[in-house]
């Protein structure tokens, strides 16, 4: 794919004697939303870690936009346009709501060697803040501290806080994970309205979210990427049913 | 909200501090402004250790550095007749500051024990550097010439000394008070609260730790210059780490993470000091076990008792 | 004649060496195997210099010192885990900093209670007063020759005892995972109030051999466990092998240092800017070397493998 927003190329990462990371290619379209999936332990995380920048990568090549990112940290990654959420709900627990997603918006807009002027009276921080908010559906609860929210909200406001960054490309490390069936509902349907504007990499276990928003799937098991393809392609690879879906297993296992 | 009662008790504690003058004088007592002047420039190191300790969640055992190289910024020109405090405080402030950015970008690579281990041999390698100095008073220090010379202020007048330290720390804390909820701030405390999460945001928190590091050395160099005019003596065990230590009890027992926390835990340690030593040379018994009941089961500090002491920024 | 002063100096750094690594041996495994920040180390150290040198001048009998005080700080060691450290292990490091703190203050007055501040007499037993020839022309004192040995035979000791034993596969586990060792079904709490006055004991070890050259007095805990940390910083934490590599290393650069840079700054810089410069230099010696190796190699030279 020439024209690939994300590509990556020969990705490796071992720790130790453990290969987590295989040889992994991919390349995911602009606006396309690409799902990984995988048993446990297959190194869904660790690539995550290390498409975000959180992780270095032994050998390979990540490409963002034509240009090589793999070298590149974390933040600086970000201020290109990557943005994730964490397996493990990560946010600022003593800050309020709005105060989470305004410093999500505070490291998009210019420095921070800042201090004079009340960072909660920044009206540039706070009015897109409270925007994306909205959103999510967090409207009501923005002055809530962080750490008093519901599981759901938790990770609907880690999701505003990717948004908040105006991202091109969103890394989503098991959106749904921990939620009930009608939180996990209201996060399908959000995630659904950011197909297309937004370049997606998801991780998820839950086949029914995987199924209602992967453009494309990527099945990954022991660090390789054993298949790709759209959904459909998947379920009926013969391979695929036998290393992960299991012959009889329905969708959503 | 018992911010309203919060800020009458503290704006009645600052009145008070501003009595003591006026106070020791009715009583016949000077001795109270020397050991009240001893409390605020013990307080302007603890709320300067608390803006990387209680707000950034740096743990650095090596403050009595700073304390020192403002110190020996004072002791030194001041033995070469240079006694203008401006030159030294400028001195003060620039050196440890100085010293801060050097500890500052080899320590804040590492985390955890490593930081807290490796700020406290910095440290002490100051220690030790200022006992190899004999030029310098070497191990036994040295006696102040004479106090700093201020345009318009005698600090040897004791109580001028005084207002002038009082004045200094309000101001501390109400620049602190900006800072911490400026944008600087924010990001210093969100750090602490959740650093992975910022890295993904796209912050390089690196910079801004450092920087509040270097801010914090810096106060707390002007707090070694005051600290020598307090003393008029120069002597390196204001480096030794134990000082650190003992700063770090004082941000401990008034309350990390606040502004007013830190000057009430200086108040509360010395005071106690004061008390427990009139009563037994060997107070340091009581203190010590004291210290782990405090650790043990109270940890929100002396502010946290204050009405309306605990705050939740947003 | 210059060949025997730098045989002779590293001996000495041997010396120092070999005393950092008894305190950074039980330290770094309560560092990394409770997790715990223990400043009180040299506390312990501290204790069991003073234990022996007072059982030493009491009976004349240097052997009855060591006897009673190893088992002694042993003791106080699992008495101090068991009644304060334990509690400490799931606390985050600033409350271990501060509450270890609590305790050196305790200890080191309660030693001043006991003994007075000033230093307590102490000799060399009189039967290692002597010297003994290492080399032909190259004598060397008896008494921190036996300190050299004893030295290196507990680091053999200990590493028999940690890569050989059920014991020292616990620690070892230990180390790198905790969970683990815990879901083998192992006495964790006890394992580490072991581990910790096995710790306590070595310190003690250190702190009575070193009576006799340096100054027992209130406060001597806390001089050596600063550059114990250094060793510490430098071998990694929870690494035995770290420890001593980084002790003697410690130990040589500091005491060669300390010996040989002020004349050797003086034939480059002349002896009025290297009477000045050496000492100073000197001084920092060990840090800027922490430093050094904490550029390149941030988690010390021999990082304890983890999960």
């Amino acid at each position: 794919m020439a024209d690939a927003l994300l590509s990556v190329r020969a990705l490796s990462k071992r720790f130790g004697g453990i290969v987590a990371t295989d040889g992994v290619d991919l390349d995911v379209a602009e606006g396309e939303t690409l799902a990984l999936i995988g048993p446990n332990g297959a190194g869904k995380t660790t690539l995550i870690a290390q498409l975000s920048g959180d992780l270095r990568p032994d050998a390979g090549v990540i490409r963002f936009a034509g240009a090589d990112v793999t070298a590149l940290s974390a933040p600086a990654r970000s201020r290109r346009g990557f943005a994730r959420s964490f397996q493990v709900t990560s946010i600022f627990r003593e800050f309020t709501a709005v105060a989470n997603v305004a410093l999500a918006v505070q490291a998009h807009a210019g420095h921070s060697f800042r201090f004079w002027r009340p960072a909660a009276r920044e009206r540039a921080l706070r009015e897109p803040a409270y925007a994306v908010l909205e959103r999510v559906g967090l409207g009501e609860r923005a002055d809530v501290p962080a750490g008093a929210l519901a599981h759901g909200e938790q990770r609907q406001l880690e999701l505003a806080m990717a948004l908040a960054t105006r991202p091109r490309l969103l890394l989503l490390d098991e959106p749904v994970a921990g939620m009930g069936p009608d939180e996990s509902q209201r996060m399908v349907r959000l995630l659904r309205t950011l197909r297309g504007a937004h370049t997606i990499v998801l991780v998820e276990h839950d086949m029914d979210v995987v199924f209602a928003l992967a453009d494309r799937i990527s099945v990954i098991v022991y660090g390789r990427v054993l298949a790709t393809g759209a959904p459909a392609a998947i379920r009926e690879n013969a391979e695929v049913r036998r290393a992960y879906l299991g012959e009889e297993a329905p969708a959503g296992c | 909200m018992a911010t309203r009662a919060r800020r009458i008790v503290l704006g009645g504690g600052l009145v008070a501090l501003a009595l003591v003058p006026v106070v020791a004088a009715l009583l016949h007592q000077p001795f109270y402004v020397d050991l009240f002047r001893r409390i605020l420039i013990w307080a302007i190191a603890a709320v300067s250790l608390d803006l990387i300790l209680g707000y950034g969640g740096m743990v650095s055992l090596g403050h009595a550095a700073y304390l020192g190289i403002g110190a020996y910024a004072v002791a030194v020109p001041a033995s070469y007749g240079i006694d203008s405090g401006l030159v030294q405080l400028a001195l003060a402030v620039l050196a440890s500051a100085a010293a801060a950015l050097v500890i500052g970008a080899v320590s804040l690579r590492t985390s955890g024990m490593y930081f807290i281990m490796i700020t406290l041999a910095f440290a002490q390698m100051f220690y030790y550097l200022g006992i190899s100095i004999n030029a310098w008073g070497g191990d036994d220090g040295m006696r102040l010439a004479r106090r700093s010379r201020l345009p318009g202020l005698d600090l040897a007048d004791p109580t001028v000394f005084y207002y002038v330290v009082l004045a200094l720390l309000v101001l501390l804390l109400w620049l602190g008070h900006r800072l911490v909820h400026a944008r600087f701030g924010t990001v210093i405390r969100a750090a602490k609260s959740n650093e992975p999460r910022m890295r993904a945001v796209g912050f390089a928190t690196f910079r801004y730790r450092l920087a509040a590091f270097v801010l914090a050395g810096a106060v707390g160099g002007l707090a070694g210059a005051l600290l020598t005019n307090q003393t008029e003596y120069l002597t390196p065990s204001y480096m030794h780490w134990t000082r650190s230590g003992e700063i770090m009890v004082m941000v401990i027992l008034g309350g990390m993470g606040t502004l007013f926390g830190p000057v009430l835990g200086a108040a509360a340690y010395l005071l106690l000091e004061d008390v427990l030593s009139a009563w037994t040379v060997h107070w340091q018994i009581v203190l010590g076990p004291l210290l782990v009941l405090v650790v043990l089961y109270a940890r929100r500090g002396l502010y946290g008792l204050l009405p309306g002491g605990t705050s939740t920024d947003g | 004649m210059t060949a025997l002063l730098v045989a002779e100096q590293c001996l000495n750094g041997l010396q120092l060496g070999v005393m950092l690594f008894l305190m950074a041996a039980g330290l770094t495994l309560v560092f990394g195997i409770m997790n715990l920040v223990n400043l009180a180390h040299g506390s312990l150290y501290m204790v069991g210099a003073y234990l022996a040198t007072a059982v030493f001048n009491w009976s004349g009998s240097f052997v009855l010192g060591v006897v009673f005080a190893l088992p002694a700080t042993l003791a106080i060691g699992m008495l101090v885990e068991v009644i304060a450290l334990r509690r400490l292990y799931e606390r985050d490091h600033l409350d271990q900093v501060l509450a270890t703190f609590g305790l050196i203050l305790f200890f080191n007055e309660a030693v001043a209670m006991v003994w007075g501040r000033t230093a307590l007499f102490t000799r060399v037993p009189p039967a290692l007063a002597g010297q003994i020839v290492v080399l032909p022309g190259l004598r060397y004192p008896a008494y921190r020759a036996v300190i050299i040995v004893v030295g290196l035979a507990v680091a053999l000791l200990l590493y028999g005892l940690v890569s050989r034993t059920r014991l020292g596969m616990l620690i070892r586990a230990g180390a790198s995972n905790r969970t683990m060792v815990a879901a083998l079904g192992v006495n964790i709490r006890l394992l580490y109030t072991l581990v910790f006055g096995f710790g306590a004991a070595l310190a003690a070890l250190g702190g009575l051999m070193a009576g006799p050259i340096y100054n027992v007095q209130p406060g001597m805990g806390e001089e050596i466990l600063v550059e114990v940390l250094v060793v510490i910083v430098i071998g990694g934490i929870g690494s035995i092998r770290g420890a001593l590599v980084g002790a003697i290393v410690v130990g040589m650069v500091d005491t060669l240092g300390r010996a040989f840079l002020r004349p050797l700054l003086s034939s480059v810089l002349g002896p009025v800017a290297a009477e000045s410069a050496g000492p100073a230099l000197a001084s920092m010696s060990i840090y800027l070397l922490m430093a050094a190796v904490l550029f390149f190699r941030p988690q010390g030279l021999f990082p304890a493998a983890r999960s």
